[in-house]
């Protein structure tokens, strides 16, 4: 906490001087500081402001800038007050970039009212809505996270891969359950794959005998459930097993958890499924460089990581801090070719491109962007051995 | 052979699970029913009622889990359930002291008496959720199963699988035993005669000497006792949470008007409909009609009428065709 308290007073004085000599550049970094995520967002906002200090020691931003946070609320759910905290950062603060936002709802809103008006870059490290994809934009927005529209494409491969050709879908009655489950239905069926059936199920119900049995006569060799596991999607699964209508599914992220093993144990041995992962080397680079300064493993702080270092790197890839300059330059730094950085690796980065190079970052979270601008996505595929969740894969 | 498959997986997936639901509607049915018979009002508190016996049942039991106190292959709940049951007629008896009598006192309207239940149900609710919290708990321990679908299958050589779960044994063997006692107590006992005297006509009841202080007391007991069987055994065979404990007031109301308020025989029939009817509705046909049919004429589709969200919707259209064809329900209950 002192160190905290000293850094931040120590680039609180640079940040002071650097801003008399025009050297200091801004970046926002909105995030729901209150609201339904309000315990994940300190951990996501310590991440980008790392990427920043990094970039500050070193020195190598354009002839030796200083990097500033401004952080504002985004409320994750209040799309008005995420877009006048968007619209101060520009306006007041004059910030280059923005680092955010998070909950997919207010990146929407703030995107159409203050990013694309105001032509300012923004890149996300959470909005997973795939309705994001298709958002105009004018190729300012980014995000260094995997649409759910990817997990179901991923999932499609997983079970074809494994020669399953017909299973039953049942999702909670959510965006996040039907976005999922519309989308493995599209790809699995671009595949040659067969959804016999696709229904809804309420979470928090006591019984779910009825929704199985429909599962159970429209048959299928495997039950997907994209549900939540402390939610209604436990009950389907023990409500399969005990009447015997399944003894294998497949699980996406919402139901991959330790209490998945709790309940159900060797019961379910041979159901596979998979998560959000990677088992890049940035992972465990990034957690060495947090230490104990905050939660490294919380969802998203690498992301967020990843997303303040993007912004930073195509400013120096322009050659300028104007969005309108550096937008062009994201998906460059993002990719291959180029030599790969790593977390820590910031500074070398910046001397690579001012020395001309070609850099691809990879980052924490090994980040390949694709299509409108947002992470390709990696998955970590599991399958149920002997109770015990195995890793199988990484796609 | 596929007649055999055929009726295997309708038993699996609708006639097992139907019969136990109905079981447990048809308990709680008979509660609301003899409320109404006797004390003249719908108690929308017994939903709530229900989740208070099952609560103490559900915290007895894990007492005895604690000291290591089981019935085998039994759970332990039914071990508890004489103590849920005791907790729960105090509670009824409190209830009734406190609030219940001071209307009656005053001869109020029943129209009066309904929302008071609200209130009360209101109180319960809280109380409940203070107690043990709004949370998810399962207390079945034991044998789960009295035959697995896997192990229906070896035995027999069939395609489709029967699962019996211990749970739904229980409720079905409880059921018939409580009410074989109720229809016994009511039918063959003094103070079940005079209950129902009082039912048919309260004053000429109060004029032939019957005690009306009794005659509440014991209905309230009896209550208890069914409200907390029903509870638990759902909860036996489902899971308890307090909140799904409250929206059964709507299936239970609904047997209980279906089969015609206040009459016993209607409120067991109530509950196997509307059971019946809000699993065969929901229920995709395709895999028995599969069996059953040769093979062109199998179906391609689910053959499902209603998706499985309009469950609850199932049991209110039923309750409706009823009250616009026979408005005093299918056993003639009382008006309502």
């Amino acid at each position: 906490m002192k160190k905290l308290l000293l850094a931040t007073a120590a680039s609180a004085l640079t940040a002071g001087a650097a801003a008399a000599d025009n050297h200091e550049v801004k970046i926002g970094v909105i995030l729901g500081f209150t609201g339904p995520i309000e315990s994940l967002t300190p951990h996501m906002a310590a991440g980008a402001e790392m990427a920043m200090e990094e970039v500050t020691e070193s020195g190598n931003l354009l002839d030796g800038r200083t990097v500033t946070p401004v952080r504002a609320d985004s409320t994750c759910i209040d799309s008005g007050a995420a877009t006048s905290a968007a619209e101060r950062l520009i306006t007041a603060e004059g910030v280059k970039g923005i680092m955010g936002a998070d909950c997919s709802g207010v990146t929407g809103a703030v995107l159409t009212n203050v990013a694309v008006p105001n032509g300012m870059v923004m890149i996300s490290p959470s909005a997973t809505s795939p309705a994001l994809s298709t958002t105009e934009d004018n190729g300012l927005f980014f995000r260094t996270a995997p649409s759910d529209a990817r997990q179901g494409e991923v999932m499609a491969k997983i079970l074809m891969d494994r020669g399953i050709e017909d299973v039953a879908v049942t999702y909670t009655n959510n965006d996040y359950g039907k976005g999922l489950a519309d989308s493995f239905e599209t790809s699995y069926e671009d595949l040659g794959g067969t959804v016999t059936i696709s229904a809804a199920h309420e979470d928090g119900k006591a019984d779910y005998s009825a929704e199985v049995a429909s599962l159970a006569s429209a048959g299928g060799e495997r039950l997907l459930v994209a549900g939540y596991v402390d939610q209604g999607g436990s009950g389907i699964v023990r409500s399969a097993l005990d009447s015997g209508a399944f003894d294998t599914f497949h699980f996406p992220d919402g139901m991959i958890g330790e209490a998945l093993e709790e309940n159900f144990g060797e019961e379910i041995d041979g159901s596979t499924g998979q998560h959000p992962g990677t088992d890049s080397p940035g992972k465990d680079r990034f957690q060495e460089m947090v230490g104990d300064k905050f939660q490294a493993t919380s969802p998203f702080a690498p992301e967020s990581y990843d997303a303040a270092a993007l912004i930073m790197l195509a400013m120096q890839a322009a050659e300028s801090t104007d969005p309108g300059d550096y937008k062009d330059e994201v998906m460059d730094v993002a990719n291959a070719p180029g030599e790969k950085i790593y977390p820590g690796d910031l500074g070398k980065a910046l001397e690579i491109i001012a020395e001309g190079g070609d850099v691809d970052y990879v980052g924490a979270t090994a980040v390949e962007l694709i299509g409108p601008g947002e992470s390709a996505g990696n998955y970590r595929e599991i399958i149920f051995e002997g109770g015990e969740m195995q890793t199988v894969q990484y796609h | 052979m596929d007649l055999l498959n055929a009726i295997v997986a309708l038993s699996n997936f609708v006639l097992v699970p139907a019969i136990a639901y109905g079981s447990q509607l048809a308990l709680g049915a008979l509660g609301v029913t003899l409320i109404y018979g006797i004390l003249r009002f719908s108690n929308f508190a017994h939903g709530d009622t229900m989740a208070f016996g099952t609560m103490v049942t559900i915290l007895v039991t894990w007492w005895f889990q604690a000291a290591g106190i089981g019935l085998g292959p039994l759970p332990t709940a039914l071990l508890a359930l004489p103590a849920g049951i005791a907790a729960c007629m105090l509670l009824l008896l409190a209830t009734d002291r406190v609030v219940y009598r001071f209307y009656r006192a005053q001869r109020a309207k029943p129209v009066i008496l309904v929302i008071v239940s609200i209130g009360v149900m209101f109180i319960l609710n809280g109380l409940v959720r203070f107690i043990i919290g709004p949370g998810e708990q399962r207390f079945a321990d034991g044998e789960r199963f009295i035959i697995t679908a896997r192990d229906f299958k070896e035995m027999t050589g069939l395609a489709e699988g029967l699962a019996l779960k211990t749970t739904q044994g229980i409720t079905l063997v409880t059921a018939i035993i409580v009410v074989a006692l109720l229809f016994w107590f009511l039918n063959r006992t003094r103070t079940g005669k005079s209950m129902r005297a009082y039912s048919d006509n309260e004053d000429l009841a109060l004029l032939s000497g019957i005690n009306p202080d009794r005659v509440v007391m014991v209905t309230w007991l009896i209550v208890a006792a069914l409200a907390t069987v029903a509870g638990v055994l759902y909860g036996l065979d489902k899971s308890f949470k307090p909140f799904t404990y409250f929206q059964l007031l709507l299936p239970v109301f609904a047997s209980a008007i279906v089969g015609g308020l206040g009459n016993p025989v209607g409120a067991i029939a109530g509950g196997f409909i509307i059971a019946f009817s809000e699993v065969m509705i929901t229920y995709a046909w395709k895999k028995v009609l599969g069996y059953l049919l040769p093979e062109s004429l199998a179906p391609d589709s689910l053959v499902q009428l209603l998706s499985t969200d309009y469950k609850f919707a199932v049991s209110f259209v039923i309750l409706l065709i009823v009250l616009l064809f026979r408005p005093t329900g299918l056993f003639r209950g009382k008006a309502v």
